[in-house]
Order: structure tokens, then sequence, then C-alpha cells
């Protein structure tokens, strides 16, 4: 193992990490998830982050149906499915998107389409970003324990 | 783990979750605290799991929002037919929603992001239950003790020794019931004899020894005691009952003379006394307590409003019950909370139909939590005049919170046999008494205060009557005007329905079963 390669990756894992936690893509959650991975299931955070980005993509499917016609949009459902959208970000700390869901809400509650569709947009643009991000960070933590390391545990609370 | 290495390992908890992503997560969380986990997407998956195996869980923490049914819903099912303890978790805190987590029995509210340090003590919710009902056990005066504690083994009731753990059977009696007299109210005491419940069928005999013997003041216990032939009790018991049912007949005695129900409401005319028990009162709808027979006030009649009674039932499920009118009477139905059978209500219940949809247990334990206390004494057994509200409650109430109800124990409004729990030791076995007076008056053959028959069930007086009626004999359960009120009807809790786990009477009924003297008279 090489021990300076493994440092590097390892440092860079951490700077990257960080870096989510300051930008506000991640919060704290995200780090309570890393800590119930284990030798019994290392790849849960992985795992579930895949479940998070399944229901997002389904659910906001659901929604965009639900704000197509114009003079027939089903609020309910809508805020029903932001409603959703919330718990679920709020699993593995998708701090982004949970607080667009927040404005999202708001337009639900007063009936606004237009506001609707942006939030909409926005929690789509968000998911999608934060799907990235965790990607590259999935893939440095694999790199470390190809070269043989260890991922550090970064705690951020 | 202090106590006695009692460790929560192996809870079964059962996790209701639409969202896949918690589902996992809370699997996880539950699972490193070595709890024994089941997962379930769908409240209706949920309820067959749990019908399935009525003694496979220990708990249930369920989400507010599931696609097929409410989680509310959810919540009351679980507590009205298997009276587990369900955690509610929800994203969202809004008081409003916290406030019916509560209102509909939920034992805590949790709310997401939820963290495994949360999820680490959610064993106390289990413990406390089965403590609580243990308690009410012992405070019923339950004779078979043991035999209940044993049967709680199965329910995996935590016990003692270093390993014990939930899901393991427990290894130990005495630690339990050490426990349990630990935990239990300060006046009780290792050597506490276990209390006698007088029993329908006990207090028959009772009566009838009495009236073999002649005047009742003439009655000795012992010669009462050897009448009635039943070997396990004694003396005292029956002295210190016969004490209770000479005061009870006494107030009997004076109740004849105002026009009322034999504790039943009181019509128009009610003495002064009434309006001075009156005096606590609060809530339309309530009657003060009919002590002894007399001076029970309902003349809060016109002011009743079913409605707030409705709402107000619902959102005071689980604190002070709103005890339907305090009118202390008897009524028959009142099965005995305190009876073996109220036990098994506390127990998983396997009978219970699904239809019920209120949550019994709740009741139950808060009645019979009520049972014990002496300190409690709801009911100021003999001034009537100087009663306030909160004495008037009925014992079975549980002043901390909680109607009691025990819906397994009503009898059916068929059964004509007026119940008669008389409850020893306390002084809320006058209550009971009190309760059955009408049954007891008619067993004895003595004549009844009159009156009582004019009520009907079409006047405004019927409301507060109905209200102020105890048929369903118990303490805890809400009574609603539901007589006329289809709406309300709806509204009320399933547990009314209770009344013998039948269907909710209706109005004919209620003749029915006022002409044939089930109700006070």
């Amino acid at each position: 193992m090489n021990t300076t390669v493994v440092a590097q990756l390892q440092r860079q894992f951490q700077d990257y990490i960080v870096s989510l936690y300051q930008q506000g893509f991640l919060d704290s959650q995200f780090s309570e998830l890393r800590k119930l991975q284990d030798e019994g299931s290392p790849d849960f955070v992985s795992e579930v982050v895949s479940l998070f980005f399944d229901d997002c993509s389904k659910l906001i499917n659901t929604m965009s149906r639900s704000l197509e016609q114009p003079d027939n949009v089903d609020f309910k459902q809508l805020d029903s499915g932001v409603h959703q959208l919330k718990g679920s970000s709020s699993s593995v700390g998708a701090r982004r998107v949970k607080n667009v869901c927040i404005s999202f809400k708001e337009c639900c509650d007063v009936q606004n389409r237009e506001g609707c569709l942006r939030c909409l947009q926005q929690v789509d643009y968000e998911y999608k970003m934060l799907k990235t991000k965790l990607q590259d960070l999935f893939n440095l933590e694999q790199q470390i324990l190809q070269a043989g390391g260890t991922i550090p545990q970064v705690d951020i609370n | 783990m202090e106590k006695s290495g009692f460790s929560p390992v192996g809870l079964r908890v059962l996790v209701v979750d639409d969202d896949p992503t918690w589902l996992k997560i809370l699997e996880k969380m539950l699972k490193k605290c070595s709890y024994e986990v089941t997962t379930c997407g769908l409240a209706r998956e949920a309820l067959r799991l749990l019908r399935e195996r009525k003694d496979g869980y220990d708990i249930v923490i369920s989400d507010v929002n599931m696609p097929d049914m409410d989680g509310f819903k959810l919540l009351e099912h679980v507590g009205l037919e298997l009276d587990l303890p369900v955690i509610m978790m929800s994203v969202d805190g809004e008081t409003s929603r916290v406030m019916k987590g509560v209102q509909h029995g939920a034992c805590d509210y949790l709310l997401k992001p939820i963290r495994m340090k949360e999820l680490k003590i959610i064993w106390q919710h289990v413990l406390r239950k089965k403590l609580q009902e243990v308690r009410d056990i012992e405070g019923c005066g339950y004779e078979g003790g043991a035999d209940w504690i044993t049967r709680y083994d199965e329910a995996h009731f935590l016990g003692g020794g270093e390993d014990v753990s939930f899901g393991k059977k427990r290894k130990d009696f005495d630690f339990e019931k050490k426990l349990l007299q630990d935990e239990s109210d300060p006046s009780s005491s290792s050597s506490k004899k276990a209390r006698v419940v007088w029993s329908f069928e006990l207090h028959q005999k009772f009566v009838n020894a009495v009236n073999q013997i002649g005047c009742d003041h003439k009655a000795g216990p012992k010669k009462i005691l050897d009448l009635m032939n039943v070997p396990w009790l004694t003396r005292e018991n029956v002295a210190s009952h016969l004490q209770k049912y000479r005061l009870y007949l006494s107030r009997l005695e004076k109740g004849k003379e105002l026009k009322c129900y034999s504790g039943g409401v009181k019509n128009a005319d009610s003495s002064p006394k009434d309006v001075e028990v009156n005096s606590g009162y609060q809530s339309p709808g309530r009657s003060s307590y009919v002590f002894s027979g007399g001076n029970s006030l309902i003349q809060k009649a016109t002011e009743i409003d079913p409605k707030p009674l409705a709402s107000a039932s619902l959102s005071d499920l689980n604190t002070d019950v709103i005890m339907p009118p305090k009118t202390k009477k008897t009524r028959i139905g009142f099965d005995p909370p305190i009876s073996s059978s109220a036990f098994d209500s506390l127990l998983p219940w396997n009978d219970v139909p699904e239809v019920l949809e209120s949550k019994p247990v709740l009741y139950e334990n808060s009645f019979l939590q009520q049972q014990p206390l002496p300190s409690q004494s709801s009911y100021v057994a003999n001034s009537a005049p100087s009663l306030m509200e909160e004495e008037m409650k009925p014992p079975y109430e549980t002043p901390a919170g909680g109607s009691s109800v025990n819906a397994d124990e009503f009898p059916m409004p068929q059964d004509k046999i007026p119940t008669v729990t008389l409850q020893d030791l306390d002084p809320s076995a006058m209550k009971l008494q009190e309760f059955n007076t009408e049954a007891i008056l008619r067993s004895l053959n003595w004549e009844l205060p009159e009156s009582h028959h004019s009520v009907s069930l079409d006047t405004d007086l019927d409301l507060t009557w109905l209200q102020g009626e105890r048929f369903l004999a118990n303490t805890g359960l809400q009574f609603q005007d539901y007589s006329s009120s289809p709406s309300l009807l709806s509204e009320l809790p399933a547990h009314l329905n209770w009344y013998g786990n039948e269907r909710l009477p209706d109005p004919d009924e209620y003749s029915f079963m006022v002409d044939q003297g089930l109700f006070i008279s």
C-alpha cells in the first residue's frame, strides 16, 4: 500500500466532504448515516442515498404532472408530494433539497402555480447536483479502499 | 440499567413508514440498538402483521403520513386492539400534529430526522406500559396477581437476572413482583394482602347472607362470612365491605326522598343538595355524582351541548376523562374493571373486533390505575355537597388522564344482571356500590326511588340523563350523547361501541334498557 497515495486520497476525501457540509449540500444527518455504516453493511450510505434519489425522481415526476395543466392543478397532491420529499431529504441530510421543499410548500399553500413550478425546477436541479457530488465522494472512497486505506471518519456535528 | 441488569436487547419493534429511505435507515438504527426489527411500508400491512402475531411485537413506530391509511388511524387501531405502545414520527413538528398524536394515544412523537440516541431509549415506553398495567391490576385487588404475572411472562415482561431481556422468558417471578411493589403505591407493602374484588357474584352472596340474617345492622361480619361460604374470604374482608354497604344503604334511604333515579339523574325538583353537589361541575352535560342514589343532578340538562362533548372527548382522550356525568350511577353494566376479565383486556387483545377504533386500552389503564390509590379517592364517599369536580370523578377515571374504559368488561345491554363490582378497601369501593344501588335494591326487593322511569328519550332531559347515565358502566367511557345525533356518533371514539363489544346501542335500545331497568333507575 502506498501510504502517501492513501494519505492524499484521504485528505482529498476529507476536504471534499467538509466542503459539501459547508456549502449546505449536506447536514449532520448525513454524518449520522455514515456512522451507521459498518462491516455488516459497508455500502449502507450509498444504498440509502440511491433510494433517496430514486424517490426524488419519482416524486418530481408526479408533481410535474400535477402542475402540468394550468387550470387544473391538484395542490393537495402537490402538497403531499412535497411533504414526502421533505421527509425523504431529511433522511439523508440533503439540506438544500429540503430547503427548497420548504419554499415549495409555501407556494402550494397559497396555490401559486408559478411559484410551484419554479420550486419544482429548483428541487430537480438540487437533487441532481447532490447526486453528482455524492457520486464523486463515493468514488473517492473507492479509491481509498482500493489503495488499501480506510475511509476517514469526518464528524460534522 | 442499574436496577437488575435489565436490558432492552431483543425488543421487538415494528417500523412502519412509506418512505423507503427512512425505512432502511430506521431499520439499521434499530438493529444497532440490538432490537428485533420488522419493517413495513404500508399501514394496512402493519396491522395485518400485528394481528397475525398478537403477541409478536413490543412496540410500534409509525410515520404519521402513510398513503393507505392515516397514521393516526393506525395508531388508534393498534392502541385499541393490541394495547401496544406506539411512537409516531414525522418531519412535521407542528403543534397541532403532535397534539393529535397525543390525543390518539401515541406514547411519543419523534421529529425526523431521527437520531440513534432517541431510538436507544424507546424501550422505556414498553416498560412503562407494562408497569402501569401490572400496577393497575395489583391495585384492583386482583387476587390472582401471581397468575396474571405468569401470563405476562409470555408478553415478555421484563424480568430479573442479568441476562434478562425482552423476548426472553422471565426467570424470576419475585423480581417482577418486587419491581412492581417498588413502583407501586407507596402505601403498598410486600405484606399487603391481596385485595378482594367484590364481583357481582360475590356481592350477591354477601347480600343474600345479609338478608338471610335479617336486618343488616344486626348482621355481623362473622355470620355473613359463614353464610357466604366463600373459602378464601376473610372476616376482615366482609367487615369492611359491610361497613361500606351500610353507608351506602343509609344514603339510599335519604335518597329515596329525592326524586331521582337511584343514583340517577335528577329531575327538575332537585333538592338544594343537588345544587351543592353540582357546584363542582364545569362541563355542560356533566352531572355530579349521585352519591348514594339521591343527589345526582343533571341539572345541566338544558345546557348540554353534545358537540363540545364529542370534540372534547376526543381532545381529552388522554387527559382527564370527560367523564360522562358523574352521576354515580350505578348502573349496572358496571362490570368491575377490576374483575379478572379486566386483566385480560390488558393483555394483547385477541378478541376485539377490528371494527373498534378507539383506545380502550388507554382507558383501561387509567381506569385501573385509579383503583389502587387510596390517596386518590376521587370520590368523597360521604359528603356529596362538598364534592369538587375532581372528586366527582368516578374511580375509574384517571386523574392523571386517560379515560378508562374496560370495553371488554361491559356487560351486554341484554345482560340485565346489574353487575356489582364492589371493591374492598377503597373509597372507590363505595362508588362502585353506589353504582349498583338499583341492582342491590332490586335484589333486596327494596323500594326503588320513583320517578326515574320518567326518563324518556325524547326530551332534553334525555340528553342529560343519558349523559349522566353510566349504563356503559364505566368509568372511563366518555359518555356522549349518542342517542340522537348521528353525526356525533361518527365522531365518537369507537370505544363507545365497546359497550359489550357491540355496536353502539341506538335510542330504541335505550328505551329498552331503561324499561328493563338496566339503567339506574
